[in-house]
């Protein structure tokens, strides 16, 4: 039974450890609104590029005059860009991608291929480092829960350039948490090399013919890296915003944890003082009875 | 008769209006956005955007580069980078450029693709001084 300084010293060290976490939980909020309005304001630029490569898609021949970032490689190598946070305190949010990971890495060997990991973020780096640390070609550093500025997604996605036109990969997967709201985010692989060409879906069959200028296949070839940086940049702003969500359920669950232990050892620290009263009490009155 | 003009940078939508004509930096060729145009699909260089009504310039941003998407009755642009007049300073502009015109002097001669990058990035460096140029000249006037 531990004195009653003892658990009034534990009572204190929650209480301070719960206002922490509310601290943490209530920063992770207002992060998650901002990294939100930001995926919100990017939607515009990525819906016009693509707008755009699915109509030049449509006109370019579909053989081996494609652009390597459309058709990939010819080789069997193919590369996982890992997106996770630099912090860690965000409840399973980094665990489950490494899970993901694991599994695809298995499914690509038994297929036959060569995995390649890129892991951003310290959290994935070191996990990645730890499980595959033959897979890891480099490491690239996170944007430590601030702003997500697009040259990260300009410098990521000429990385990955490099690596396809050096012929060290062949096909690219980005695994990275997908944004569903605050409270859940799925662990998801998304292709990027080879590119899945998206429908032209809302263009009229009596739409007059597009120029381009330059050439459709030169044109193409200029938009492809952007596209890329596009599609990076948004999934780096969702894992952004997935990480502030995460963070904010697991420091509002610990805040309310928290909460409980307090109320346990308030009321343990009243039943001991309550006891040592009575005992006193008891030692008292047996006292003046004997007197 | 007007055109939608948008302007789009990877981080947000820096414009949205209806204007009676825009003119756009093409990349072979500065090429006016109205309505009922064909149909284009083009890269854009560095250079000016320039609203007009009623055959006046009303609004100028400078951008760096980027593509345009133009059809009869709207005009997407695309921009790499996008500038108020009023942001872009001389002095920043030509420390990049001599910093450009260095590493491209480093540049082995055989790697054509980086030549060309670097080379289109001094290209729109130049175009944003002489926006500058020509602001400053205006405003003296």
């Amino acid at each position: 039974m531990p004195s009653l300084k003892e658990l009034r010293a534990r009572i204190q060290g929650v209480k301070s450890q719960r206002k922490i976490t509310s601290a943490m939980k209530m920063v992770a909020a207002s992060k998650l609104r901002r990294f939100q309005m930001r995926a919100e304001a990017s939607r515009p630029y990525a819906e016009a590029m693509r707008r755009m490569i699915a109509e030049l898609a449509a006109t370019v021949r579909s053989d081996g005059s494609q652009p390597l970032l459309m058709r990939g490689g010819p080789g069997k190598t193919h590369l996982l860009v890992m997106l996770t946070s630099d912090l860690g305190l965000a409840g399973g949010f980094n665990a489950n991608l490494a899970r993901l990971m694991a599994s695809l890495v298995q499914d690509l060997e038994s297929e036959g291929e060569r995995v390649l990991i890129l892991p951003l973020g310290r959290k994935g780096g070191d996990a990645m480092s730890r499980a595959f640390p033959d897979k890891v070609i480099e490491r690239v550093a996170g944007t430590a829960g601030r702003e997500v500025p697009f040259a990260t997604a300009q410098s990521l996605g000429g990385t990955i350039e490099t690596l396809l036109a050096d012929g060290k990969v062949d096909r690219v997967t980005l695994v990275f948490n997908r944004f569903v709201n605050a409270m859940t985010q799925t662990p998801l692989a998304l292709p990027l090399v080879p590119l899945a060409v998206p429908d032209n879906d809302n263009r009229a069959d009596d739409a007059p013919q597009y120029e381009f200028e330059p050439e459709e296949d030169e044109l193409l070839a200029s938009l492809l890296p952007r596209n890329l940086q596009v599609q990076l940049y948004a999934a780096l702003l969702e894992s952004a915003a997935g990480e502030q969500g995460a963070r904010m359920t697991a420091m509002d669950n610990a805040t309310r944890n928290a909460g409980k232990a307090i109320d346990t050892l308030t009321q343990r620290y009243n039943r001991s003082r309550q006891a040592n009263i009575t005992t006193e009490l008891i030692e008292i009155i047996s006292g003046a009875e004997a007197v | 008769m007007s055109v939608q003009l948008e302007i789009i940078s990877p981080e947000k939508l820096l414009l949205r209006k209806d204007v009676q004509m825009a003119v756009i930096p093409g990349a072979e060729g500065d090429i006016a956005a109205m309505p009922g145009h064909a149909p284009i699909m083009m890269m854009l260089r560095g250079g000016l955007v320039s609203l007009y009504e009623g055959g006046q310039i009303v609004e100028q941003y400078f951008i760096s580069g980027g593509f345009a998407d133009m059809t009869a009755e709207r005009c997407t642009v695309l921009a790499d980078e996008v500038k108020m007049l009023s942001e872009i300073s001389i002095e920043n502009a030509r420390t990049r450029l001599a910093g450009l015109e260095s590493s491209f002097a480093n540049v082995a001669a055989e790697d054509i693709s980086t030549q060309d990058t670097i080379a289109r990035h001094i290209q729109a460096v130049r175009a944003e001084i002489e926006a500058a140029e020509l602001l400053l000249n205006a405003t003296r006037h």
